[in-house]
C-alpha cells in the first residue's frame, strides 16, 4: 500500500463517502443518488462494467472503497454522456467516473494492468512533453505498452491502419524525430506544474 | 452576406499529416465559399481530450484548455472560438463553463496561467463549427451555395456523442438529433431516415485501449447503415470519423462481414456540393474512397 494511500485510510476512517466528498473531482454530488438506476442502462461498454455508476455510488456510501477504488469499472466509461443527459438528479456522472480514476491512479492503487488506465497515461505524458499530441509516438508506445513481444504482435495487426494513414498522408513518419508541438511549450509546463502545486495544497492526497 | 470571423481551435488530430488533416482540407474550402475567417488560435496547445485524467488531475486539465482561451481573448478579441474537433469542443466549452461559474477554479487557474504571462476571463463563446453553420447561417443560406447537389447518394448522418451530449446544438434533441439529416438533404442528397445508431457511441479514445469491445460498437454502427440503404457515413467529429473508417478491415475479419462503406465529414460533403475538386475536399485522404463523391468533384 502506498503512504498516500494509507494516509488517507487514516485520515477518513470508514467514513469513504466523505474521503470522495473532500478528494475527487465533482465527488460532492454522490450523496445527490437516488438509486434509479438509468445510469447503469447508458454505458457503451455495459456488460464489461464489474459495477456500473448507480452500483459504484451505492458502494460508495457503503464504506467499500478498495472494491471501489481498486476496480476496473471506471475505466470502462467511454465519455459518452448519456449518463449526465438522462440522470433525473443531473449528476456529473462521466467526471465523477474520470475523478475517481484519477484519484485511484494518484494513490497508486489503480488496476496496473488495465489498458485504459496506461493509455491515458501514455496520452498525457504525450501531449505534456511538447504541448500537443504526436500521434506517432502516441501509437507505438500504445503498442508496445504490453512489452515488446505483444507490441510486434499488436503492430503487425495495426501495420495495414497505419499504412492506409501513410497513403492519404494522415500520418507522418516525421513525427518520430519532430512533429508538431507547441512553440511556449516550457511556458505551458510551467503552468501545468503550479497548477499540480495548486491541486495539492488543496487536495491532500498527493500521491507522488 | 458579410465575412465572418471566429478564433479557431484546430486541435491536435486536424494538423499536417495528421489523423484529420482531410477534415481541415475541406473545412477550409468550406470556409471559403462561405466567407468565413478562421484565425488560429497562436501557439495552441491539446485540450487532452476525455482521456487526460489518469495524468491530469481537475485544474491541470482546466488550465490546458485556459491557456488556449486566454490566448484567444489576446489574440482574437471579440470573436467566438470556434473548434472543429468534437472532444475539442466539448473539452474547451466545458472548461470555460465550469472556470466561469467556479471563482476558486477561476482564481486558481488565473494563478498557474500567470507563470507564462497570460490571464483568462472566460468571457469568449466556445462554439462547434456545425453551431456556426446552423445558427450563423441557416439551412437557406448554405443551400444557396449548391452547385452541384449531390443527387442520388444516400448518407447515414452518424452524429456520436460529443457534439450531441450533454450540449448538443441547440434546440435538437439527444435522442433524435436532425440537423446532419438537414445539412445532407441542404447538399442535395438523401439522408437515412430512422439510422438507429445515429448517436450511439463508438468507443471514443477506447478504441485504442480497448479494441475488440470498441469494434463490437462500431460494427453496428455501420451495420445500421447499410440497413438503411447507405452509401456512404457522414460525421462532424474526427474521432468516429477515424474509428468508423479504419478498423472495417479487422471487423469484416473478426464478425465475416464484408464492409466497405466510405466514412466522410460534412465539410466533405459541402466542398463537393458547393463545386471544390477532390483534393479541396480532402477526398485524397479517404482510406475507403468516397468514389460517388469523386466522380461527382471531377465532372
Ligand atoms: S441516473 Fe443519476 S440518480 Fe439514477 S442511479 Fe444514476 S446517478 Fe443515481
Ligand atoms: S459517460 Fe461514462 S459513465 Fe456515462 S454512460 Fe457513458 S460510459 Fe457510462
Amino acid at each position: 500500500m502506498t503512504d498516500a494511500n494509507q494516509q488517507m485510510v487514516e485520515q477518513y476512517r470508514n467514513n469513504f463517502l466523505r474521503e470522495v466528498e473532500d478528494n475527487v473531482e465533482e465527488g460532492e454530488w454522490v450523496k445527490m443518488c437516488m438509486q434509479c438506476g438509468v445510469c447503469s442502462g447508458s454505458c457503451p461498454f455495459g456488460p464489461h462494467w464489474e459495477h456500473p455508476p448507480q452500483e459504484i455510488f451505492m458502494m460508495i456510501r457503503a464504506g467499500k472503497r478498495d472494491e471501489v477504488l481498486q476496480s476496473d469499472s471506471m475505466w470502462m466509461c467511454t465519455s459518452c454522456y448519456n449518463c449526465i443527459v438522462r440522470c433525473p438528479r443531473e449528476l456529473p456522472i462521466t467526471h465523477i467516473m474520470h475523478g475517481l480514476a484519477h484519484y485511484a491512479k494518484r494513490l497508486g492503487i489503480a488496476p496496473k494492468n488495465q489498458p485504459t488506465q496506461k493509455f491515458a497515461q501514455l496520452f498525457w505524458n504525450n501531449l505534456t512533453k511538447t504541448g500537443r499530441v504526436n500521434e506517432l509516438k502516441l501509437g507505438l508506445a500504445l503498442y508496445f505498452m504490453n512489452g515488446i513481444g505483444e507490441g510486434i504482435k499488436t503492430s503487425l495487426k495495426m501495420q495495414k491502419i497505419g499504412l492506409g494513414m501513410l497513403m492519404t498522408k494522415r500520418l507522418t513518419p516525421m513525427e518520430l524525430i519532430g512533429g508538431h508541438k507547441c512553440k511556449d511549450a516550457k511556458g505551458l509546463q510551467a503552468i501545468l506544474k503550479k497548477a499540480e502545486e495548486l491541486e495539492a495544497a488543496r487536495i491532500p492526497a498527493t500521491g507522488k | 452576406m458579410a465575412k465572418k470571423s471566429y478564433s479557431f481551435y484546430p486541435g491536435c488530430s486536424s494538423q499536417k499529416a495528421a489523423s484529420a488533416s482531410n477534415y481541415m482540407v475541406s473545412v477550409n474550402s468550406m470556409c471559403e465559399t462561405l466567407d468565413i475567417e478562421l484565425n488560429e488560435i497562436p501557439d495552441w496547445n491539446c485540450c487532452s481530450a476525455s482521456i487526460g485524467y489518469a495524468g491530469g488531475g481537475e485544474l491541470p486539465r482546466l488550465a490546458l484548455s485556459a491557456r488556449n482561451m486566454a490566448i484567444s481573448e489576446q489574440a482574437n478579441p471579440g470573436q467566438d472560438i470556434v473548434a472543429t474537433c468534437a472532444a475539442c469542443w466539448l473539452a474547451t466549452k466545458e472548461a470555460q463553463e465550469r472556470l466561469h461559474d467556479d471563482d476558486t477554479l477561476m482564481t486558481e487557474t488565473n494563478e498557474a496561467l500567470a507563470q507564462a504571462g497570460l490571464k483568462l476571463e472566460a468571457s469568449q463563446n466556445v462554439r462547434h463549427m456545425v453551431e456556426v453553420l446552423i445558427e450563423d447561417f441557416g439551412y437557406d443560406e448554405l443551400g444557396k451555395h449548391v452547385k452541384k447537389p449531390l443527387d442520388g447518394i444516400k448518407i447515414a448522418g452518424y452524429v456520436g456523442c460529443q457534439t450531441n451530449r450533454p450540449f448538443g446544438i441547440d434546440g435538437e434533441s439527444y435522442e433524435n438529433p436532425k440537423y446532419l439529416d438537414k445539412l445532407v438533404e441542404t447538399m442535395g442528397a438523401e439522408p437515412v431516415e430512422n439510422y438507429d445508431q445515429k448517436v450511439s457511441c463508438c468507443g471514443g479514445a477506447l478504441a485504442f485501449s480497448e479494441p475488440e469491445k470498441s469494434q463490437a460498437l462500431i460494427k453496428d454502427i455501420i451495420e445500421s447503415a447499410y440497413d438503411g440503404g447507405a452509401d456512404m457515413i457522414v460525421t462532424p467529429c474526427p474521432v468516429c470519423q477515424m474509428n468508423v473508417e479504419v478498423y472495417q478491415d479487422h471487423i469484416n475479419q473478426k464478425y465475416k462481414t464484408n464492409f466497405k462503406m466510405p466514412v466522410v465529414y460534412y465539410s466533405t460533403l459541402m466542398s463537393v456540393a458547393y463545386g471544390g475538386s477532390g483534393k479541396d475536399a480532402g477526398l485524397d485522404g479517404q482510406i475507403i474512397k468516397a468514389k460517388q463523391l469523386e466522380e461527382l468533384a471531377s465532372k
